[in-house]
């Protein structure tokens, strides 16, 4: 089945979109097809955006058809509940590090273009989707604010049992959004390794420790 | 193109100025900062450093260029040989000497292949901003402001139009790279920004002279011209999306898409950008 489909996609791919042309009325499946074999035909890797990057997975794939028709409830709930599965959560059972490297990787907006090179140089882009700290006013509304992220939801000592199943999610959030909504349009920092678990660590303590500007100011 | 460097360096001064007095003022008073930058946003627009591409592109137009030695003045960009003004305003549109839906730049690469013998594949290996490259930001500067002020109207009668809208709406939609971005993750809805930069919705028209009324445009940052299909290239990037090819069906697709759901706004273009 498989080898049929990639067969397909590639006589469409040589023989060209063009000999598909005239046809007054086409169906969904396939411009699906035409708009794969278009997106291969267009884009070449270059440094370390490669052209591997087009795939999409089942998540991907799903979320791209917001366009023409609407997610069912039931598909949602599938890509939420395969997410999740790949979520790793911290070796050491440590949730929190240090809000000060937090604040650099969220305001870092570098890594994974085909002008980056060293991946350990990646940020987490926080700040061009989020209001996070009171004092950068130069943030993202793509977003919700995070904000006092951790006051407004009660974390006032993060070492305490009921702080436990916020830091779980606020966790799982970072390392796959797509967990927790299917077509989030949050990237999956930890599942695709644009952060480690020490980045998401700090990034975490900027969010939920009290000390943070986050929930002190 | 080499701009006189007392036009250049005076802009890339008042962007320096601009950025310092945005981020001193980022810790003390939140609100200049956006005022600043309005400000700044306001003595730019005096002048457009677009309009010394422009007269460069209307030369390149009437020079006699490439293996042979002829104009650009029976270029068919859409309304005849030779009909510049209106056209910008209706392209992407379908070609039938190409049978193809062709952008300004796709076109203009047949029209320098076909009548001066540039290579079009050539063109489409240079880097932007460099060789025939610079030539071509020339071009589209001036055959877009010949069409300053027009509202867009792209053809949708022929099957190939119907369909490469079909194609960039999908393409608009489609999700993947490393960070799971489309197009529409950014420009998929109405009132939201990265950092401070406003993002037109592009799933509709977005009004006048904004998102595709406004490419291309002048680009103060870097004191470059930019073509729709550089704008293109570097959301990719942004995106973490491999890399487009110059002029390819993607890009045009997606120029279909933006350019119908822009049908009435009126074009700014060449404009004038941070």
């Amino acid at each position: 089945m498989t080898i049929t489909i990639q067969k397909t996609k590639r006589f469409i791919g040589t023989v060209g979109i063009l000999s598909l042309a005239g046809c007054a009325t086409m169906g969904a499946a396939n411009y699906g097809t035409l708009t794969d074999a278009m997106m291969k035909a267009s884009f070449r890797s270059e440094g370390i955006a490669t052209v591997d990057r087009l795939q999409q997975d089942d998540s991907n794939r799903e979320c791209s058809q917001i366009g023409t028709e609407a997610l069912p409830e039931a598909k949602a709930k599938a890509i939420e509940a395969a997410n999740l599965k790949t979520i790793k959560w911290p070796t050491d059972g440590k949730f929190l590090g240090d809000w000060k490297e937090g604040e650099k990787l969220a305001q870092n907006g570098r890594g994974m273009t085909w002008t980056d090179t060293d991946p350990k140089a990646n940020g987490g882009n926080c700040y061009n989707c989020h209001k996070i700290s009171n004092q950068e006013i130069s943030y993202g509304t793509i977003g919700p604010s995070l904000y006092q992220y951790g006051k407004i939801r009660g974390v006032t000592d993060p070492n305490a049992p009921s702080s436990k199943a916020m830091l779980e999610y606020t966790w799982g959030k970072i390392w796959n959004a797509k967990a927790y909504n299917a077509c989030s349009n949050m990237p999956r920092l930890g599942h695709v390794g644009v952060l480690n678990e020490k980045q998401i660590k700090d990034i975490m303590a900027l969010l939920l420790d009290p000390a943070s500007p986050v929930n002190s100011q | 193109m080499n701009l006189p460097y007392p036009l250049r360096y005076p802009l890339r001064y008042l962007l320096a100025l601009a950025v310092i007095t945005a981020s001193s003022a980022v810790y003390a008073q939140p609100k200049s900062a956006a005022d600043g930058i309005n400000e700044y946003r306001n003595m730019l627009a005096d002048g457009n450093p677009a309009e010394l591409f422009e007269a460069k592109g209307e030369d390149l137009w009437k020079q006699k260029r490439g293996t042979k030695a002829t104009t650009l003045e029976k270029c068919d960009l859409g309304k005849g040989p030779g009909v510049v003004k209106g056209a910008f305003v209706e392209l992407p549109r379908y070609f039938s000497d190409t049978q193809k839906v062709q952008d300004l730049e796709s076109r203009l690469l047949t029209c320098m292949e076909s009548l001066q013998g540039i290579a079009a594949a050539e063109t489409i290996k240079t880097l932007f901003g460099r060789g025939e490259q610079k030539n071509m930001e020339a071009l589209v500067a001036w055959i877009s402001a010949e069409s300053k002020g027009m509202r867009f109207a792209l053809p949708q009668a022929h099957a190939e139009e119907k369909k490469m809208l079909e194609l960039g709406k999908r393409a608009f939609f489609y999700r993947a790279g490393a960070y799971d971005f489309s197009c529409a993750s950014c420009h998929g809805e109405g009132g939201k920004r990265i950092r401070l930069q406003d993002l037109p919705n592009l799933t509709e028209n977005p009004g006048d002279g904004v998102g595709f009324a406004a490419w291309p445009a002048y680009r103060v940052s870097s004191g470059e011209l930019w073509s729709m299909q550089r704008r293109l290239n570097d959301c990719f990037r942004q995106q973490r999306f491999p890399y487009p090819g110059y002029a390819s069906d993607v890009t045009v697709a997606l120029g279909v898409y933006m350019g119908v759901n822009a049908k009435g706004a009126q074009s700014i273009a060449p404009s004038l950008k941070r």
